[in-house]
C-alpha cells in the first residue's frame, strides 16, 4: 500500500532522515516512534510532499507519488496535526468542509457527511456553527480528526495527533480511536514519542533514532526480541505495562485451559490485547470473563488463569 | 474665550462653502492616495513574503521614502510632477506604503505555521491558501497598517495646498501667513477631527470578529471608493493663462481680493506655497505668480514684475521692531541697528537674495560681504554685557539681514547675540517678540499694517497711499498697542507683486496689472 524506500533527507548539513525503507500494508496502523528530533515528523511529511526527499521514493498504491501533483496527491491523505492546525477565522463545519469544497462536492453531501462524522466522533452538532477557539482541546482534536476524515481518504497521516493532550482524555480518545470503524479501513501512519500511546495503537511500530530506523515489527517483537541494547533501553521504562500491551489474547490461547462459557460474564475477541482484557475486572470473586476465536470457540477464565498463561508465556519466549 | 469660538463659528460659516471644498478634497486627497497605497503595497508585501531575499531592499526604499521630510518631497516632485493633485497625491502613496506593505509583510508572516500547513496537507494550492488562510488571518494586522497609513495621510494632506493642490492646508497656511487664528483653526480643527474619525472607523475594522470580516472585506473597497470620489480634481484652467498664489496672497486685501475688487481681475487660480512658486512659473506650469519684488529667484528665473498701476499692494519697507524695555536696557543697541538704514534698496536686495536662494551662499557670507563693501564691518569686540536675542522669519532675506545685525551688534557694542532664526511666519515671529523669546525681528510695514495690527479697508485706503503714511501709522500704533518701537526703515521695498515669465511678458505685450487684466477679457 505504501512503500517508503532508502529516503533521505538532508537539511544543509543534518541527516533529518538518513535511508529509511519500510511498507505499511492496506489497512495497517504503522507508528513511527522515537525521541525528539530523530527525524519522525520529518519522514512523515515526505509522504504528503510537505518536505520532498533529497533521495530516495515513496509509492502510495504502487505510484511513485514524486509524479503527481502535489494538491491531487494531499487532497487522497488525511493529515492530523499536533495542535490541529484549525482555521480560526473557519467555523467547526466550514473548517470540516475545506476539502470536500477543494474536491467540490455539494452542499448537501458535505452536510450528510459532516453530520454522520460529528456524531461518529461524539460531537454535538451544535458545535458546527462556532469556532474552534470556543472548543477544549480534545474537541479541537476530534474536529482535527473529522476534517482529516471527511473525504474519507484511504490513507491517514497522524503527527502526535494526542501530543497536546491530559492524560486522562487521551485515554479516552485512544478507545474511541480503537473503536471507530472509518479508521479500521484506514492505512495510517501516526507519529509518537509516547512508547505507551504506540504499544496501544499500533500493529507495528518502527523504532528510529537519529534518522534512521533501529528496528521495526509488532510491539512483541520489539519487546521480546530486540535487535540491540537501544531498543531494550527505549522500552525499559513501564516494561510490565508494555508487556501487557504487546501481548493478544490470542497468543494465550493454547495456554488457557478449557472452560465452558459463561453467559453473565462481559466477552472479548481473542485481537484484544491482555492489557485491556485485565483492565476490565472489578476484583469481584470468582469473576471470569469470556473470550471468542473465530465466532465459534469461547473460553471463560479468570484473572489468576489469565496471570499463570502471561507468565508461561514470557518463560515460553526467554528460552525460543 | 467665548468670543474667541463665536468668531470662529461665525468664520467657518462664512466661510461654510469654501471648508466644505477643502474638507472634500482633504478626504479625496487622503484616500486616492490611500487606494493606490493598498493597490501597490498589499501586492507588495504578498511578493516580500514569497520572495523573501526581495524583503530587506523593499521595506529599506519604503523605510527611507517615510524619512523625507513631507515638505522636501513635495518639492522633489515637482520637476517630475508639476504642482497639483498628481505631485500631491504620488507623495502621499509613498508615505502611505511602508505601513501598508510591513504590516501585510509581518501579518502573513504572523501566521500560525501550524494552520498554514494544514492547508497546504489538505491539497489547497498557493493562491487557495493565500486568499482564504493568510491574508484572512493576516487582515487585522494589515487594516492596522491602513490605519496608520490613513492617519499619517491625513496630517500630509494639509501640506498638499502648497503645491496646488488643495485641502485643509489651504486655510491652515493661509491663516498662518495672515496671523488669522480662526483661519487656522478652521482648517486645523476638521482635520484633526478627520485624523480621530478614521483612527477610531478602522480600529473598530481592525477589531471585527471572523465572522463579520467577509462583510467588512466586501464593503472596505466599496467605501475607499466612494470617499475617493470627493475629491474633485481641482478643473484644470480653460482660461488662457494660469495663476498661482499663496495661500497668504489668496486671502488679503492687498492680494487676490485686491486684485479681483479694484482691477477685476479674473484669472484660473490655483493656491501653492511660496517655497516652489517661483520654480513652476519658470517651468510653465504657471503664467502669473504673486511673488515679492526683492525675491532672489525674480532674477535666477527670468520673472518681471508687473507695474501695480493701481496701487493695491501697499508699501512693505522692512525695518527692525524692537520692544521699547529692550531699547531701554541696551541703550547703544537702537544706534546700532540704525546704521544699516537707508544702506539697502530693491536692487540691491534682490541680488543679495540671490545670492542666498539661487547661488546657496551663506547668509552669514552674503551679509559680510555686503557690510565690508560698505564699509561697515568691525571686528567682534568679544564684550559680555548682556545677551541680545534676535529673531527672522523663515526666509533668506531675513536671514540676511539677522546676520547683519548679530555682525554690527557684535562689532559696535559689547552685547552678546543669540539668533533665532526661522520662526516661521509672521504670527510665530510677532508672538515670540512680544513674549520676551526674542528682542527685535525685521519685520515689513505693509505686513504690520496689514497682518497684525488687521486695520480696516478704510485706514488701508487712507495710509496705503505713500510709504511715509504707512510707516508713521505703524510707527504710532505698535508704540501704543505694543510697545515696540518700528526704527528707521532699511531702505527696499519687498512689497507684494505680480509677476510673469519675461519672455511671455513681452510677447503678449504685458507689462501692468491693467494690461494683463485686458489680456484676459479680450476673448
Ligand atoms: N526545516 C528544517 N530545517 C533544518 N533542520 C530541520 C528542519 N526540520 C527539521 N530539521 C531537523 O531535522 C531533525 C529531525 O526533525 P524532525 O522534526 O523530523 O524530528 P521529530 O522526530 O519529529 O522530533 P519531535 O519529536 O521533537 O517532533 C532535527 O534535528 C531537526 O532539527
Ligand atoms: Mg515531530
Amino acid at each position: 500500500m505504501i512503500k517508503v524506500d532508502k529516503v533521505s533527507k538532508y537539511f544543509g548539513g543534518v541527516k533529518a532522515v538518513d535511508g529509511v525503507s519500510f511498507e505499511v500494508e492496506e489497512q495497517e496502523n504503522l507508528i513511527l516512534l522515537g525521541t525528539s528530533g530523530c527525524g519522525k515528523t520529518t519522514t512523515l511529511k515526505m509522504i504528503n510532499r510537505l518536505i520532498e526527499p533529497t533521495q530516495g521514493c515513496i509509492y502510495i498504491h504502487g505510484k511513485n507519488i514524486m509524479e503527481q501533483q502535489p494538491e491531487i496527491l494531499r487532497r487522497g491523505i488525511g493529515y492530523v496535526l499536533q495542535n490541529n492546525g484549525l482555521f480560526p477565522h473557519y467555523t467547526v463545519a466550514q473548517n470540516i468542509a475545506v476539502v470536500p469544497n477543494l474536491l467540490k462536492w455539494d452542499k448537501q453531501k458535505t452536510e450528510k457527511r459532516t453530520a454522520e462524522l460529528m456524531e461518529k466522533l461524539h460531537l454535538d452538532a451544535s458545535y458546527l456553527n462556532i469556532y474552534p477557539n470556543e472548543l477544549s482541546g480534545g474537541q479541537q482534536q476530534r474536529i482535527g480528526l473529522a476534517r482529516a476524515l471527511v473525504s474519507d481518504p484511504p490513507v491517514l497521516l497522524m503527527d502526535e495527533p494526542f501530543g497536546a493532550l491530559d492524560n486522562v482524555t487521551r485515554s479516552k480518545i485512544h478507545a474511541e480511536f480503537k473503536a471507530l470503524d472509518e479508521l479500521k479501513r484506514k492505512t495510517i501512519i501516526m507519529v509518537t514519542h509516547d512508547v505507551q500511546e504506540a504499544f496501544e495503537l499500533g500493529d507495528r511500530i518502527c523504532l528510529m533514532d537519529k534518522g534512521k530506523i533501529v528496528q521495526s515489527g509488532t510491539p512483541a517483537q520489539l519487546l521480546f526480541n530486540p535487535v540491540n541494547d537501544f531498543v531494550k533501553d527505549f522500552l525499559k521504562h513501564q516494561r510490565l505495562q508494555l508487556e501487557f500491551k504487546a501481548i493478544k489474547l490470542i497468543d494465550l490461547w493454547e495456554l488457557l485451559p478449557e472452560l465452558n462459557k459463561e453467559a453473565k460474564a462481559s466477552s472479548f475477541d481473542a485481537g484484544t490485547n491482555l492489557w485491556e482484557a485485565l483492565e476490565s475486572f472489578k476484583f469481584n470473586n470468582g469473576e471470569t470473563i469470556n473470550i471468542s476465536k473465530d465466532q465459534n470457540q469461547v473460553k471463560t477464565v479468570s484473572f489468576e488463569q489469565l496471570m499463570t498463561a502471561f507468565y508461561q508465556y514470557k518463560n515460553h519466549q526467554a528460552h525460543e | 474665550m467665548n468670543e474667541q469660538q463665536q468668531t470662529l463659528w461665525q468664520f467657518m460659516q462664512q466661510q461654510a462653502g469654501k471648508l466644505q471644498e477643502q474638507t472634500l478634497q482633504h478626504i479625496g486627497l487622503t484616500f486616492i492616495s490611500l487606494c493606490i497605497a493598498v493597490l501597490v503595497g498589499l501586492p507588495l508585501g504578498i511578493l516580500i513574503v514569497r520572495k523573501k531575499q526581495l524583503s530587506g531592499i523593499v521595506l529599506g526604499i519604503a523605510g527611507v521614502l517615510q524619512t523625507i521630510p513631507s515638505i522636501a518631497l513635495l518639492g522633489f516632485m515637482i520637476p517630475l510632477l508639476g504642482i497639483g493633485p498628481k505631485p500631491a497625491i504620488v507623495a502621499l502613496l509613498l508615505y502611505a506604503l511602508l505601513p501598508i506593505i510591513r504590516n501585510t509583510y509581518t501579518g502573513i508572516l504572523g501566521v500560525d505555521a501550524a494552520v498554514k500547513e494544514a492547508a497546504v496537507a489538505m491539497g489547497m494550492s498557493k493562491w487557495q491558501i493565500l486568499f482564504k488562510v493568510e491574508l484572512p488571518l493576516a487582515m487585522p494586522v494589515i487594516f492596522a497598517g491602513i490605519r496608520t497609513a490613513t492617519v499619517i495621510n491625513v496630517g500630509v494632506a494639509t501640506l498638499a495646498s502648497l503645491i496646488a493642490a488643495g485641502g485643509l492646508g489651504e486655510f491652515i497656511f493661509g491663516g498662518i501667513s495672515l496671523n488669522n487664528t480662526n483661519m487656522i483653526l478652521a482648517g486645523a480643527i476638521p482635520s484633526a477631527l478627520l485624523a480621530v474619525i478614521f483612527d477610531l472607523l478602522l480600529s473598530m475594522v481592525q477589531k471585527v470578529s471572523f465572522k463579520k470580516l467577509k462583510r467588512v472585506v466586501y464593503a472596505f473597497p466599496v467605501l475607499l471608493i466612494v470617499l475617493c470620489l470627493f475629491y474633485i480634481i481641482p478643473a484644470k484652467s480653460e482660461g488662457k493663462l494660469t495663476a498661482g498664489f499663496t495661500p497668504e496672497f489668496m486671502g488679503r486685501q492687498d492680494g487676490d481680493l485686491g486684485l479681483r475688487s479694484k482691477y477685476g481681475l479674473k484669472i484660473h487660480t490655483i493656491v501653492i506655497s511660496d517655497a516652489v512658486m517661483y520654480k513652476a512659473a519658470f517651468e510653465k506650469h504657471l503664467d502669473v505668480i504673486s511673488g515679492y519684488s526683492t525675491d532672489g529667484r525674480l532674477k535666477a528665473y527670468d520673472l518681471v514684475v508687473l507695474d501695480d498701476d493701481k496701487h493695491i499692494f501697499p508699501p512693505y519697507y522692512a525695518a527692525p521692531i524692537v520692544r521699547d524695555d529692550v531699547l531701554k536696557k541696551f541703550p547703544d543697541l537702537e544706534p546700532t541697528l540704525n546704521l544699516l538704514s537707508g544702506k539697502i534698496n530693491d536692487s540691491v536686495m534682490t541680488v543679495l537674495n540671490y545670492r542666498t536662494d539661487y547661488l546657496h551662499q551663506s547668509p552669514e557670507r552674503v551679509a559680510k560681504d555686503f557690510l565690508v563693501a560698505n564699509k561697515l564691518w568691525r571686528p567682534e569686540r568679544g564684550g559680555n554685557d548682556g545677551i541680545v536675542r534676535i529673531g527672522s522669519k523663515i526666509f533668506g532675506e531675513q536671514y540676511i539681514l539677522a546676520n547683519m545685525y548679530s555682525m554690527l551688534i557684535k562689532g559696535y557694542t559689547d552685547h552678546e547675540v543669540s539668533t533665532k532664526t526661522g520662526l516661521g511666519g509672521t504670527k510665530i515671529c510677532f508672538d515670540a517678540l512680544t513674549n520676551n523669546q526674542i528682542d527685535f525681528y525685521p519685520e515689513y510695514t505693509g505686513t504690520g499694517l496689514l497682518a497684525i495690527l488687521q486695520a480696516s479697508p478704510e485706514i488701508i485706503n487712507e495710509v496705503t497711499v505713500n510709504k511715509d503714511s504707512t510707516y508713521n501709522y505703524v510707527q504710532r500704533q505698535f508704540e501704543s498697542k505694543y510697545q515696540i518701537k518700528w526704527l528707521k526703515p532699511i531702505g527696499f521695498n519687498n512689497a507684494y507683486a505680480l509677476m510673469m515669465r519675461q519672455q511671455q511678458a513681452r510677447k503678449l505685450g504685458i507689462k501692468t496689472i491693467s494690461n494683463l487684466k485686458q489680456f484676459l477679457d479680450k476673448k
